[in-house]
């Protein structure tokens, strides 16, 4: 594909969005994965948002 | 009767919904950014005056679209936060800045690769490139200040007000180059008397732009499920804390 004299300017751009979309999505995959992790561990541990309430009411 | 918006207000019904949509968002994005890269690369013409390097045009313009159009989002929410209380309008502008800040910053980058070749320059302090840095320094801003407040209800206002405040750069990024003379072109997508583009280069622009949108959307929905599971944490953690000092307390006192 010849993308004329300027072709390092265009796949630098593309390169960029890729890269940054890229890490954006992998922060946010595994941002959600730590959060249901830590709400997992919780709940091993009997703590849940029912019991909480149980709990304030006793 | 409840409205829609009322529905929705509850998180657990919101993670419900989003959860079943997400997937689907995701791989709508994805087959239509794919669709837009092959009508890019194979399909759409050079310009007759920039070459092969309008390409970049297609990934630079949706991402300055959705530069502002996260901006307003936040702003959307924060007047939801405001006056309405919704209860996820917070997740929703906490969620959207940063995605917001990433494409503003895709937008200056791009744009900074397009300008070298074409105008012979990386930057240039004109009122349409200047506007939209200064949007990026705001949503580094409504970031910073959110992380800087330990209590989240206070720190969800304070952001919402400097959010509605904000919101006055958009209409400066949009006629900025009306209102001045800038190096970077005026409108010619979305102007009173219809676009200036060739419907070759338009048709690969719209389809990048909504699949990009959609993409933003995605995005979105996936850091409000993330936020909302966030302050589950949290609470959950206050809750386990304050049960084990009562049960201490319990202990010391027998």
């Amino acid at each position: 594909m010849d993308l004329g004299p300027h072709a390092a300017f265009i796949w630098a751009s593309y390169a960029a969005v890729a890269v940054v979309l890229a890490g954006l999505v992998a922060w946010l995959v595994f941002d959600g994965w730590r959060q249901g992790q830590a709400l997992a561990d919780l709940e091993a541990q009997g703590v849940t948002r029912r019991s909480t309430s149980k709990d304030a009411g006793t | 009767m409840q409205t829609l918006a009322q529905r929705l207000a509850n998180p657990t019904r919101f993670m419900e919904l989003s959860g079943a949509l997400l997937p689907w968002v995701s791989a709508t994005a994805a087959v239509l950014i794919a669709y837009a890269m092959y009508l890019a690369f194979f399909v759409a013409p050079p310009d007759y005056q920039q070459g092969e390097t309008v390409k970049i045009m297609f990934i630079h313009v949706p991402s300055a679209w959705l530069a502002t159009m996260g901006y307003g989002l936040i702003a959307a929410s924060s007047f939801g936060l405001l006056v309405f209380r919704h209860p996820l309008a917070d997740v929703s502008a906490k969620a959207a800045a940063p995605i917001g800040a990433v494409f503003t910053l895709l937008a200056l980058i791009t744009g900074s690769l397009w300008g070298k070749p074409m105008w012979g320059t990386y930057w240039v302090w004109d009122a349409r490139l200047t506007s939209v840095l200064i949007l990026f320094f705001l949503y580094l801003g409504l970031i910073a200040l959110r992380s800087s407040i330990e209590d989240e209800a206070l720190a969800g206002k304070l952001t919402a007000v400097l959010g509605l405040v904000g919101v006055a750069i958009l209409p400066v990024v949009k006629f900025s180059v009306d209102w001045w003379n800038t190096l970077h072109q005026g409108a010619s997508v979305l102007r009173l008397g219809g676009s200036t583009i060739h419907p070759d280069l338009l048709i690969p622009l719209l389809v990048s732009a909504l699949g990009f949108t959609v993409l933003f959307i995605a995005l979105h929905l996936k850091a409000m499920r993330n936020e909302i599971l966030r302050r589950r944490v949290k609470a959950l953690t206050l809750a386990a804390v304050a049960r084990s000092h009562g049960a201490s307390v319990t202990a010391a006192a027998e």
